[in-house]
């Protein structure tokens, strides 16, 4: 009974994303890049060398006219819990540069203790990670835009969305403040959330019946935070990563892409149990 | 020839002997002499504050204490040093004979300019501090981490590490990195001292300690019942 007590305690955040609403706009990105000083690049369509925490792919189901159809799919951090929180890139970092927070469920990455090796670049399954190849050059002026609750992150580290944590911080200094312990829902809202012109992000925790993503999602934490809405389905659910980004499509051919099924494959299978 | 070889070796070898010792002995002491007393000069440039702010004088005057002028804003960030806005509520004009009072009006109030203080427990860009958490939710004394300062006539002299660009008072006064009180150095070891300390659900209060990997001789209960020790996944509250 102790053990649910504090369960009941610590958060796990995450995100629903309806890929019915994406437009794919790309308003997320921009909104990302912006709030987390992510640096840009002469050339940003070099992917060996451009960094964006929050990135749009473009999915089609390969069908000709009429049948054509295409999605937009937002990829963030995926924050992955694992089983025992031993999420891919946490369990590779040879310098504890990144870690998996129980109070919060966020992946962090400690960019002053990150030395390169990029070995969770090469465990993470959703290439949500990136490398800084060379020194963020910014543009003269724009140090000023820069956000000073994220720190710059120089050449030779790894970096990747962090939920935006500085904002979770900032809103638990106003709580704390005003003599509380605890947040409100719309509290801790990442940028890419309220960037988005469709509302397609959803984002608050997922261990919350109250919250809009638990509703959302349903998630079963007994079986690896497995969804109860048919609808919605995750990122290589098959893995066993137990991600917390949860993608919600009434089209089948979608829920479908989100792993690499065989063409006759129940696919819904891993979902019933 | 032998012998005479022999007797010239041991000569050479017993007059020489004597001065090796004693250029050791010199060296060793210009090193401690250099490594302890003139480095520590050379590596800490001295400046001086733009205005000599009287700690005391102003603490009399104000009510709340600290927070009159250090205050939190309704967000529940803190204000930090004060800015020009703040200090105009009083000092539109001189209000007494003070030159530094007279020199603050003059040159930042009439003109509209920030005093560029310098700050003495500066971090790092990488370092991130909540004083909401500190001060409203674990209720501690400002004193804790700064020290006297309120208590302070004259403002100390800000030292400069030149390599670095930061306040002594980070690496703290005593070049050995020995302390006596909590508020003598500002090092992530610092911040450990509580942060590693301090169990679940018992506050303990770990008295100054000067060397971290000695067992601490005393250890005080306090009723509060806080959980700041904290495990490796917390790097990300103060590194983001």
């Amino acid at each position: 009974m102790k053990e649910e007590g504090k369960h009941k305690k610590a958060k796990k955040y995450g995100m629903v994303i309806n890929l019915d609403e994406c437009t794919g706009c790309g308003a997320c990105m921009v909104a990302c890049m912006a709030e987390n000083n992510v640096p840009f690049k002469e050339d940003e369509s070099n992917k060996l060398d451009s960094i964006a925490w929050m990135r749009v792919y473009k999915l089609t189901n390969g069908k000709s006219y009429p049948e054509a159809d295409i999605c937009y799919l937002p990829r963030p951090c995926m924050h992955c819990e694992g089983d025992h929180g031993h999420s891919p890139c946490v369990s590779v970092c040879p310098a504890t540069a990144t870690d998996y927070s129980h109070e919060t469920g966020i992946v962090s990455q400690i960019y002053t203790r990150c030395f390169g090796c990029r070995y969770c670049m090469g465990a993470c399954p959703y290439h949500a990670r990136y490398f800084n190849w060379w020194d963020p050059v910014w543009p003269e002026g724009s140090t000023k835009y820069l956000s000073p609750n994220v720190s710059p992150r120089m050449r030779g580290v790894v970096e990747k969305c962090s939920f935006c944590f500085h904002r979770y911080q900032l809103a638990m200094d106003k709580a704390y403040f005003e003599g509380r312990t605890e947040l409100e829902e719309d509290e801790y809202q990442t940028s890419c959330t309220q960037a988005c012109p469709a509302g397609a992000i959803t984002f608050g925790d997922l261990n919350n019946p109250e919250h809009k993503v638990h509703q959302l999602a349903k998630p079963d934490n007994k079986h690896g935070g497995r969804p109860g809405n048919p609808n919605v389905f995750r990122l290589l659910e098959r893995l066993g990563t137990n991600p917390k980004v949860y993608y919600m499509s009434s089209r089948e051919w979608v829920r479908r892409a989100g792993d690499n099924y065989l063409d006759n494959e129940d696919f819904a299978k891993n979902y019933r149990r | 020839m032998s012998t005479q070889d022999d007797k010239a070796k041991e000569v050479s070898a017993d007059g020489v002997a004597g001065p090796i010792i004693l250029f050791f002995i010199l060296g060793l002491a210009a090193s401690l002499v250099f490594g302890w007393i003139i480095f520590p000069k050379l590596l800490y440039s001295q400046k001086k504050q733009p205005i000599d702010f009287n700690h005391v004088l102003h603490v009399e005057a104000v009510e709340e204490g600290c927070e009159s002028c250090h205050f939190f804003r309704e967000d529940g960030s803190f204000s930090g040093i004060p800015k020009l806005e703040q200090c105009v509520d009083c000092h539109e004009d001189a209000q007494g004979e003070d030159p530094n009072e007279i020199k603050f009006v003059e040159e930042y109030v009439a003109n509209g300019r920030e005093v560029p203080w310098l700050v003495y427990a500066r971090q790092p860009d990488c370092v991130f501090f909540s004083h909401a958490a500190h001060v409203k939710k674990a209720e501690m004394d400002c004193g804790t981490c700064h020290g006297h300062i309120g208590e302070s006539e004259h403002s100390r002299v800000y030292e400069e590490n030149r390599i670095t660009g930061y306040s002594r008072d980070i690496w703290g006064k005593n070049i050995s990195g020995l302390k006596k009180h909590t508020w003598e150095r500002m090092k992530m070891d610092d911040c450990a001292e509580c942060h590693a300390t301090k169990e679940i659900g018992t506050d303990v209060e770990t008295l100054p300690w000067p060397i971290n990997w000695l067992p601490r001789p005393y250890e005080k209960q306090t009723g509060n019942q806080a959980r700041v020790k904290t495990v490796k996944e917390a790097c990300f509250v103060c590194h983001k």
